[in-house]
């Protein structure tokens, strides 16, 4: 089964899938997911995978149907994309609160209203308090390989949170590079299902969701926490593990890409990430210092690393598909944060890109880090990337 | 051999809660864990029973559990049973139980989706014809004319304007295996049906009329009696869809007095004479096409 | 009397991992939601065990030789004595008893 692939962003994700082998796989087709779902439902007709596929009628369903899988200890998959997210929210907090190992797939897209079916990241990013760990994929390689690692980090019985690996819609999605597979058995040892320790049993019977009254439900949530808090190892466990196993491996939370001696650093999660790095080494040829931070995990946040990478900088830049409005994108926010709390003085200033699938280009990139070098940011709003401002209106 | 209160077994599988003083909704769901079994696994979206059942650590449901999102019953019981299939488990009910607003309204989507797929569970609408846990508000089952904490009765309004929904048959033009109606005042009736239900090669369905002693106006003695009226007076009706069939399992040559049902109960105490004679143009309208149109 | 019984005296040591828990433990009793106990009387009841079908908290055991409560879980609803045909059980209040 392993070998080199000329696939997409979502080809890469159902391969990856097919090879964690899931119990249940209950998904709800969204753009641009839908190719996940189709993928997933062809393996399972051509025997290639032998999960049980549950078409179900909404998101919410999907989600519903891993919690009661779940639940009864099996591996679940699901993916979904945008509305399709904002729907199964619910659910969302159900599996992070009940301790459900559930691996998603989230093609980030913009959210109504105005519709839009194009990039953003806006739908994951605004779910960060919903106790999942995200993860971002820069690429196709990563994404087929963070499925991998998310069962590993999922399922860990330190851990038993779910998981949610975000490809940015269209731009990783839906466009085609080359990957490398990797061979059954390695993935079969790297991610042998475990016995949930949560699960209902015949024999023992459990009641899960319960009731927490005021006398237990804040010491569920501090549980909770702690192991949120404590996936910050197990994700880079996980990585250094499949480095070691696949010969590939991403930094475990973040990566740090000529970070060193880096006067501006650009700290950006996703698929941008590449054209980052593109623009790092035009400027580094030319003789400029700068570097990028990518972040591969929103949660738990790597604020440690963050503030580690980012504390010989002069200047910090955050580029990020969203935007908290009526105050700055949330990534920013999260970021300044780490830096306080590790003591980190550096002027860092936001920069709110792609909303609705708008692109962003490497001169956009260049202007970014121009602006970091000159030291001359844009005081404390948020600027938005490549704005045609002109017709917004007063 | 018929399932009734000598041959049911007198292990106790919902014991200890903590519902409200004759509650309908605990006996049913009391007696149809009876007939299902340890081996069951019960989905019970949050509501009265949940509410009454789960509150850590006091646990008073003896089987496994699951309380999923309101929303979402009839999914959680289909990922339960396909988790626990393509595990390999053996011998095992899966059914859920949800009240009306949990089947009729906010689960309808979900409980249609189980249907399509004709997973192989138990759906139990235990119908006490209104959101009791929130503290009595209408629901798409509550009947005309009852007063509830969001319809109030009036001078000018009197409760509840719109009829019940007619959900069994919602259920059965999905094409189900299985659809049964019953009341906690037929008792073995209701027995016998989750037996059915649980022995019917996919998705089946239970309608439960439960009697809620707070929201109805009632004294909590009055339960099983009332369940039984309201049969008897021809409001509910006890039937079955099977092979794509209906079928009246009870056809009173006479019915009981409605308006002594409805007088009996403070949630319609607010009903007038022309409220009386809707109810019961409704009523002998549905029994007309019942009649007309389903096997007796 | 073959009901299960509480255990009053537990406490909560350590948090199950997620509000997941063993079913069928009992740390409560509902005796207090009671103001009128039923009370059996074992000469005139017939065993037709109607009380125990109906009752909404299964507190009436029948594996004995005459049916007993459980006055642990009982609420006193009274649902058994409306369907006790013979008229074996009568309501008397709890500060009565």
């Amino acid at each position: 089964m392993s070998g080199k692939l000329f696939v997409s962003g979502d080809e890469a994700v159902a391969l990856a899938v097919r090879q964690t082998k899931p119990h249940v796989i209950a998904a709800y087709p969204i753009t641009p997911q839908t190719i996940v779902v189709e993928r997933l439902s062809d393996f399972v007709e051509d025997g290639s995978l032998e999960s049980q596929y549950l078409y179900v009628e909404s998101e919410h369903s999907a989600m519903c149907a891993c919690l009661g899988a779940s639940a009864i200890g099996a591996r679940t998959f699901t993916a979904t994309s945008s509305q399709g997210l904002l729907y199964m929210v619910e659910g969302l907090h159900y599996a992070s609160g009940s301790r459900f190992p559930i691996v998603m797939m989230n093609a980030n897209r913009s959210l109504a209203a105005p519709w839009s079916i194009y990039n953003d990241q806006r739908d994951s990013l605004s779910e960060l308090e919903c106790g999942w760990i995200q993860l971002y994929a820069e690429n196709a390689q990563e994404a087929y390989d963070t499925i991998l690692q998310a069962y590993r980090i999922a399922e860990d019985p330190k851990v038993m949170l779910p998981v949610m690996v975000n490809l940015d819609g269209f731009v990783l999605t839906h466009t085609y590079e080359l990957i490398q597979t990797a061979e059954q058995e390695k993935v079969d040892a790297y991610i042998p299902y475990r016995d949930f320790c949560n699960k209902l049993d015949l024999d023992q019977p459990k009641a899960t969701c319960i009731t927490a009254g005021p006398p237990y439900n804040m010491e569920f949530r501090y549980q909770q926490h702690q192991a949120t808090l404590c996936a910050a190892e197990t994700i880079r466990e996980a990585d250094r593990e499949f480095g070691e196993k696949f010969g590939r491996s991403y930094g475990g939370l973040v990566e740090t890409y000529r970070c060193e001696d880096a006067e501006a650093i650009l700290v950006t999660l996703g698929s941008v990430a590449g054209t980052v790095r593109c623009v790092v080494d035009a400027y580094r040829e030319a003789g400029k210092k700068v570097g990028l931070l990518k972040i591969r995990c929103m949660r738990p946040f790597p604020a440690k690393e963050a503030a580690a990478a980012l504390k010989g900088a002069k200047a910090v830049g955050v580029l990020e598909k969203d935007v908290s409005f009526g105050f700055e994108g949330v990534v920013h926010t999260n970021v300044n944060s780490a830096l306080k709390e590790w003591n980190v003085t550096v002027p860092t200033a936001n920069y709110v890109g792609g909303l609705g699938g708008r692109s962003i280009s490497k001169e956009d990139i260049g202007g970014i880090f121009d602006a970091l070098l000159s030291g001359n940011l844009n005081g404390s709003e948020a600027a938005f990337v490549n704005l045609r401002r002109d017709i917004c209106g007063a | 051999m018929a399932l009734n209160a000598k041959t049911i077994t007198n292990q106790e599988l919902f014991y200890g809660h903590k519902a409200c003083p004759g509650c309908g909704a605990a006996l049913a769901i009391r007696l149809a864990l009876k007939v299902l079994g340890e081996r069951t696994i019960v989905v019970i979206p949050p509501n009265c029973m949940s509410t009454v059942g789960y509150i850590y650590p006091h646990m008073p449901v003896f089987v496994n559990s699951v309380i999923p999102p309101f929303a979402g019953t009839a999914a959680v019981m289909s990922g339960v049973l396909a988790g626990a299939e393509a595990q390999g488990l053996k011998d095992y009910h899966v059914v859920g139980f949800a009240g009306d607003g949990g089947t009729a309204d906010i689960g309808l989507q979900a409980l249609s989706g189980m249907i399509d797929r004709n997973d192989r569970a138990i759906f139990i609408c235990y119908d006490n014809e209104a959101y009791m846990n929130t503290g009595v508000q209408k629901s798409g089952l509550t009947p005309y004319g009852m007063k509830t904490t969001n319809t109030p009765a009036g001078k000018r309004i009197h409760g509840s304007q719109s009829s019940k929904k007619r959900m069994f048959e919602i259920v059965a033009a999905h094409g189900i295996p299985y659809a049964a109606t019953a009341s906690v005042g037929y008792p073995e009736d209701f027995l016998a049906k989750v037996e059915k239900a649980m022995n019917t090669d996919g998705t089946s369905y239970i309608h439960v009329m439960a009697p809620c002693p707070t929201g109805w106006g009632t004294e909590s003695d009055v339960t099983v009696d009332i369940g039984k009226e309201a049969v008897d007076c021809g409001l509910w009706y006890l039937a079955e869809y099977e092979g794509g069939e209906f079928k009246l399992n009870r056809d009173p040559k006479e019915f009981a007095s409605a308006e002594a049902y409805l007088k009996a109960q403070s949630r319609f105490s607010a009903l007038d004479e022309t409220d009386f004679a809707r109810i019961l143009q409704e009523r002998d309208d549905a029994w007309a096409r019942m009649r007309r149109d389903w096997k007796k | 009397m073959d009901r299960p019984k509480a255990d009053l005296s537990y406490v909560v040591e350590t948090l199950p991992l997620g509000p997941a828990f063993e079913t069928g433990q009992l740390h409560d009793v509902s005796s207090g939601m009671r103001t009128f106990r039923p009370v059996i009387d074992t000469e005139k009841c017939v065993k037709c065990l109607r009380c125990f079908l109906v009752c909404p908290d299964g507190a009436i055991d029948k594996s004995g030789e005459t049916l007993e409560i459980d006055y642990d879980y009982c609420k006193g609803c009274g649902v058994c004595r409306r369907a006790c045909k013979p008229g074996a059980i009568s309501m008397v209040k709890e500060a009565e008893v």
